[in-house]
């Protein structure tokens, strides 16, 4: 590379000094952008190893037993991580279940039926959205959704699916309004942004010839959708839906305003619950220095990150192959 | 080539040797399936058609030929309303086809479609089976038993000259197939719904010689039962196939007549440098 530069130097000797100069800022800027990559490895690696040594001890005092244990008594220094984890479980499982099909339809709206001049308003809508910052979806969930779930949405859901067999049991308690369903809902408006923006961009890769073979054939929109666009991106589908999943399993202040904050497995959706997160981000301030309570929190933590990290594992692998069949 | 053309007045040796290669004296053409009258198109304010008129007589192959950007390929997304799938385009006038004008508002175009299949530049297979791909558009309008169904795949697979080929990996991938395979089965595809009209766009752009050939002889065979719509770069294919031509230029229709008459002895001027090769 080097010497090929000289040897084409041109005559004017002016211009090579500043050749010369230019692939040195190169090897500066090769430096710095390596430094940037290498710190995150080490950040990452730094994080996990930290979160594991203060786990330690929770783990030696429990064992593997702590991540199906129930109780949670800090008076007894006694600590089991199942509530929050079927806490957190449920609660981004839930909001994907009602997530998927909103961001679905306003994926398809943006991609197949919006007119041109409402496209770039709605997708910027979208975008915002998912900029908004979680602490207001907590208030406006607490002020807003968690009246009206406890005086119309859960006095209805009890009288009518809640008497229903086999699945009464999950709509069944008093309406407090708080609870593990509002929490879902929640963290559904949360992730319908980032879901619904992945699947736009996914849906528009699709190649115009392949949609308009299939309008060719006389399908409808629906139905073009249905079976040449979704087979077209599965992959990248459920790629984005891990995302959102991803960021529901996360998120803390949000779920913190809105889900009772009860340490107990209650199968009724309208139970309080807590998920790791919220549990950590409420406990953190009164666990000592080198507590056994600090600990179980880092261990909690310590859990959180696998289950995000199996998440994001998932969905690169999912996102990977669907570019090159998307070519083929 | 354009010194030959120059010294030599008409016919000249390029239109010659086209018109040699038609095989089509008889210059009787049918009625009308579909006529077009004082069409034109719009991408958004740009004109892309300018007042064209155009009939597809039944049972008879029309070839479009002009050079790119002419609007032969506008011409035929008018007819099946493909580009009433994206906002911006639209076409005034007449395309008249049992009485009915297939650009009004109020034609149901997916039942229009169905009628007027379309095959593309590209093979466009379905990411499914080979069976699937013949079935997807059948399923679209008819409900059939399973036995109907496969008697209607391999139908239609006969008719695209396929049958042969495929009837052993019907439950394959249409993507392994080769390009050729997959052209022949776009046009399968097509005619399992049982279209009145078909509407090919430069459809063996794409293929090697020997599968063009075989596309070749396949529209001659399929003109016995469709009106045909054949838009094509390569002159000699529009007189192989066709039996009337309609040259294109600048978004107006310059000159249409029965093949052998265009291709030997064209009316117009710009008809004539096109075809000897002068421009574009």
């Amino acid at each position: 590379m080097q010497q090929a530069a000289t040897t084409l130097r041109p005559p004017a000797s002016g211009t090579a000094t500043r050749l010369r100069g230019g692939s040195g800022g190169d090897v500066v800027f090769e430096w710095m952008c390596r430094v940037a990559g290498v710190f995150v490895l080490i950040l990452l690696g730094a994080i996990i190893i930290e979160l594991f040594i203060g786990a330690l001890p929770a783990f030696r005092q429990f064992g593997l037993a702590f991540v199906w244990t129930e109780l949670w008594d800090p008076v007894a220094d006694q600590y089991g991580a199942l509530v929050p984890i079927y806490g957190t479980v449920v609660t981004a499982v839930l909001a994907i279940i009602l997530a998927v099909p909103v961001a679905f339809g306003i994926a398809f709206f943006l991609t197949e039926l919006a007119p041109d001049w409402l496209r770039r308003p709605v997708g910027t809508a979208v975008e915002l959205l998912a900029a908004v910052p979680s602490i207001i979806y907590g208030m406006w969930g607490f002020f807003v959704i968690v009246p009206v779930m406890a005086q119309v949405v859960q006095p209805a859901v009890i009288d009518t699916l809640g008497e229903l067999p086999l699945i009464g049991f999950l709509f069944a308690g008093p309406p407090f309004g708080t609870g593990i369903l509002t929490a879902a809902l929640i963290l559904a408006i949360m992730i319908i942004p980032v879901v619904a923006a992945t699947m736009r961009d996914v849906f528009s890769t699709v190649p115009p010839v392949f949609k308009e073979s299939a309008y060719g054939l006389g399908a409808t929109r629906w139905e073009v959708m249905w079976n040449i666009v979704l087979p077209y991106t599965s992959k990248s589908v459920v790629g984005g839906i891990m995302l959102g999943l991803g960021r529901a399993l996360g998120e803390t202040l949000a779920v913190t305003f809105v889900i009772g904050n009860a340490n107990r497995v209650t199968t009724t959706l309208f139970g309080p619950g807590n998920t790791i997160a919220s549990l950590v981000a409420l406990e953190f301030g009164e666990a000592g220095a080198g507590s056994l309570k600090l600990s179980a929190l880092l261990a909690l933590g310590f859990i959180l990150f696998v289950l995000s990290f199996i998440v994001l594992a998932i969905s690169r692998l999912l996102l990977r192959p669907s570019a090159k069949g998307a070519s083929a | 080539m354009s010194q030959t053309a120059n010294s030599v007045p008409k016919p000249s040796v390029g239109t010659g040797s086209i018109g040699a290669m038609t095989a089509r004296s008889g210059a009787s053409l049918n009625e009308a399936r579909i006529a077009i009258r004082n069409l034109d198109f719009y991408y958004g304010t740009n004109k892309a058609l300018k007042g064209i008129d155009l009939d597809l007589p039944a049972r008879q192959v029309t070839g479009m030929i002009g050079p790119s950007g002419c609007g032969k390929s506008t011409l035929l997304r008018v007819l099946n309303r493909m580009y009433s799938l994206y906002p911006g385009q639209r076409a005034e006038g007449e395309v008249m086809m049992d009485g009915q004008n297939l650009i009004a508002p109020d034609i149901d175009m997916n039942e229009l479609r169905s009628r007027i299949g379309m095959v593309f530049q590209k093979p466009t297979p379905f990411p499914m089976s080979v069976y699937d791909n013949i079935a997807f558009g059948v399923k679209l309008h008819e409900q059939l038993s399973k036995s109907a169904m496969e008697e209607r795949v391999e139908w239609s697979l006969t008719r695209a000259a396929l049958w042969g080929e495929v009837k052993d990996r019907l439950s394959g991938s249409a993507m392994g197939l080769s390009g050729g395979q997959q052209q022949r089965l776009c046009i399968a595809r097509t005619i399992a719904v049982r279209p009145e009209v078909i509407l090919l766009d430069e459809p063996t752009s794409a293929l090697d010689p020997i599968s063009t050939l075989k596309v070749e002889e396949l529209i001659d065979e399929l003109k016995r039962d469709f009106t045909i719509a054949i838009v094509t770069h390569n002159m000699q294919q529009a007189a192989r196939c066709a039996d009337q031509v309609a040259f294109f230029y600048l978004g107006e229709m310059i000159e249409v007549a029965p093949a052998a008459q265009l291709f030997t002895s064209p009316k117009q001027k710009r008809t004539q440098e096109y075809i000897t090769g002068r421009f574009g």
